[in-house]
């Protein structure tokens, strides 16, 4: 298994998808919606103009479709920032290098405080994320972060710098659980000035992550964009052709998909093109559509409205309550955010809003058997 | 809801239940009571039939409970033959489930020694329940023999897939001039009251109330749904639509 998604990827070119999406039809949309098993082509229509008018109908099939897999339920997980160093430029991020900002990573102490306090919340599954320092936040930083408090959660995630093959596999002992990568952008050229320096301006190397993952045999992978930076239909459709392509060559894994829109931060970049509200409803939709098991996740960068209606349009985990500065929840508040959240609501808020939705908020999903 | 009604016998209740799986014969009986089940299936082979103590049987010694030995584990028609004659006199009932599976891994029955077994059996007086493969032309020449009723299957046994042979399934009652009563693979109440919906007339269930976390409720969840798609079928569903119509806006907050 020497080939990877570059392969795939390479045979496509992004000016002609996104022609072939923007041609689709109301045909082509009422085709994809009257089938029971739908492909690209379908997803293309679902996130096309055309399908702007079968809004409605999709949110009610995605609602029911997601029901049916996985019932009232939604699954709560909560980040926690371990390290806002980070030796990457990223136009639209926060912890981009040459801003200015207090840097810290934080110590055993500060983390079990963290841990402390989260675990008060009633978290069970937990998502770390650092920036891409490897000297000082490498992977022997990693694995002992996780070390530390692997007693305490069932389910350790994770959302940091691609790694290579061996360095998953090293942390999937340590009891690995999944692993957040975006690709921000599939727009090669787009790619490369929004990630002038560092080891993330290298497109191919962050491509092929979720086939280093795959190999190394992680649970879970959550793949995505960066909604804001390019169009996101064909951002869309890129990542469902890399989710259709990873299930496919590494069936044993689970996937989510997050949908991560531009939030203001202290880079400043303006969102290239808007998603609207509509348009990110949209395409939850058409994941949901295209992929009746997928994980869909939403986090607080979202409004409370919209929020408190997307959980039953097809979303299946939240976070709440959420800080993007490393010890943002217990340690040092002060610290600057990756960026800024939209839904503030306490965790206890959270889970009374599902509840009272008719949803039962999910703490603890899984249990690592090492 | 409207009666049930096998060679003799008038059925208030449409769901079947059996005896299999349970953790203790206590939850079985309280099962089985929650069910409302009138008509309960028991393996000979699990019957102490010299000890007229036998407890499972004294568990379900209800009333309004009828009892419905099988002959489970026979391999071929001589064999079950025998077994329903040794039903018959030990627990005084000329009703019998006639089972023949040779095959130990799928349990799947044997239409020809079904068919060459229910022959014989109406014959010497059994009211005949063969449970068979979902076959129609099977069904009818069981019913040509005598037999008081069909049993298809609706999955393998056990397995709780549901109506996996629905197909079959419609073929079968549109044809049938004795009760269908849907066995086996049945998983959830959904699936029994699929199969009411589809108009058969009964539906056995084992596996599912038996190996749930809580076979009480579980018992009552089947009976309800029983009842719910017998309602349904009674009162003739609306046809299906292509796409799924709105009953209340999902994306208003977007306007």
């Amino acid at each position: 298994m020497n080939k990877t998604f570059q392969t795939l990827f390479d045979t496509y070119n992004w000016d002609e998808t996104l022609a072939s999406i923007n041609s689709k039809t109301a045909h082509d949309v009422e085709y994809a919606l009257s089938k029971t098993k739908r492909d690209l082509e379908d997803f293309k229509a679902l996130v096309s103009p055309a399908a702007a008018p079968y809004l409605e109908q999709m949110a009610h099939m995605s609602k029911m479709t997601t029901k049916k897999r996985f019932g009232n339920t939604i699954q709560m997980y909560v980040p926690m920032y371990l390290s806002n160093e980070c030796q990457n430029i990223c136009t639209y991020c926060g912890f981009s290098m040459t801003n200015k900002i207090p840097r810290r990573t934080l110590t055993d102490e500060e983390i079990l405080k963290e841990v402390a306090f989260l675990k008060a919340k009633g978290y069970d599954h937990i998502l770390l994320v650092t920036g891409e320092a490897n000297k000082t936040v490498g992977v022997p930083y990693i694995k002992h972060a996780m070390e530390l408090i692997k007693d305490q959660f069932s389910n350790i995630t994770i959302e940091v710098q691609p790694l290579d093959q061996h360095e998953y596999e090293e942390l999937i002992e340590a009891n690995l659980y999944a692993v957040l990568v975006y690709q921000e952008t599939y727009h090669r050229d787009e790619y490369k000035k929004h990630h002038p320096k560092g080891k993330k301006s290298n497109f191919d190397y962050r491509l092929d992550t979720a086939d280093r993952l795959g190999k190394a045999g992680v649970h879970k992978i959550g793949i995505g964009a960066l909604f804001g930076l390019e169009d996101w239909r064909a951002d869309s459709f890129f990542t469902a052709l890399h989710l259709k392509y990873l299930q496919k060559t590494y069936w044993k894994t689970k996937y989510s998909i997050s949908f991560p829109r531009l939030r203001p931060h202290s880079g400043g970049l303006e969102p290239k093109v808007e998603m609207t509200d509509r348009d990110l409803v949209q395409t939850i939709c058409a994941f949901r559509l295209l992929d009746e098991d997928v994980e869909l996740s939403m986090s607080t960068r979202e409004s409370e409205v919209f929020r408190n209606n997307i959980v039953h349009l097809g979303i299946t985990s939240l976070s709440a309550e959420s800080k993007t500065n490393p010890g943002g929840y217990t340690v040092d508040p002060q610290t600057l955010e990756q960026f800024e959240i939209s839904d503030e609501r306490s965790t206890e808020l959270i889970a009374e809003m599902l509840k009272e939705s008719g949803l039962e908020p999910v703490w603890k999903d899984w249990e690592t058997f090492n | 809801m409207d009666t049930l009604k096998i060679a003799d016998k008038e059925f208030t209740s449409r769901l079947f239940t059996g005896t299999g799986k349970f953790s203790s014969n206590d939850l079985m009986a309280k099962a089985i009571l929650a069910s409302e089940s009138e008509l309960v299936t028991v393996a000979l082979k699990r019957v102490d039939i010299d000890n007229e103590q036998d407890k499972m049987l004294q568990s379900i010694n209800q009333p309004h409970v009828n009892l419905l030995p099988n002959t489970s584990g026979v391999r071929d028609a001589k064999e079950a033959v025998f077994a329903a004659q040794l039903a018959r006199e030990a627990l005084e009932t000329n009703w019998i489930k006639l089972e023949i599976h040779p095959d130990p891994k799928y349990l799947l029955p044997d239409p020809i020694e079904t068919l060459k077994a229910a022959e014989e059996l109406v014959k010497l007086g059994f009211v005949v329940m063969p449970y068979i493969h979902a076959d129609p032309v099977l069904c009818k020449r069981l019913e040509e023999v005598g037999a008081q009723c069909v049993m298809p299957l609706g999955a393998p046994i056990g397995t709780n897939k549901g109506l996996k042979t629905s197909d079959f399934l419609e073929i079968i009652i549109e044809q049938s001039n004795v009760p269908v009563i849907v066995d086996a693979g049945i998983g959830s109440p959904s699936h029994a009251a699929y199969a009411m919906e589809l108009g058969a007339d009964a539906v056995l269930v084992n596996t599912a109330i038996a190996v749930s976390q809580n076979p009480v409720e579980m018992a009552k969840a089947f009976k309800m749904a029983v009842e719910a798609g017998r309602m349904a079928y009674n009162a003739k569903l609306a046809s299906i639509k292509k796409h799924a119509e709105a009953s209340s806006p999902l994306t208003s907050f977007l306007n």
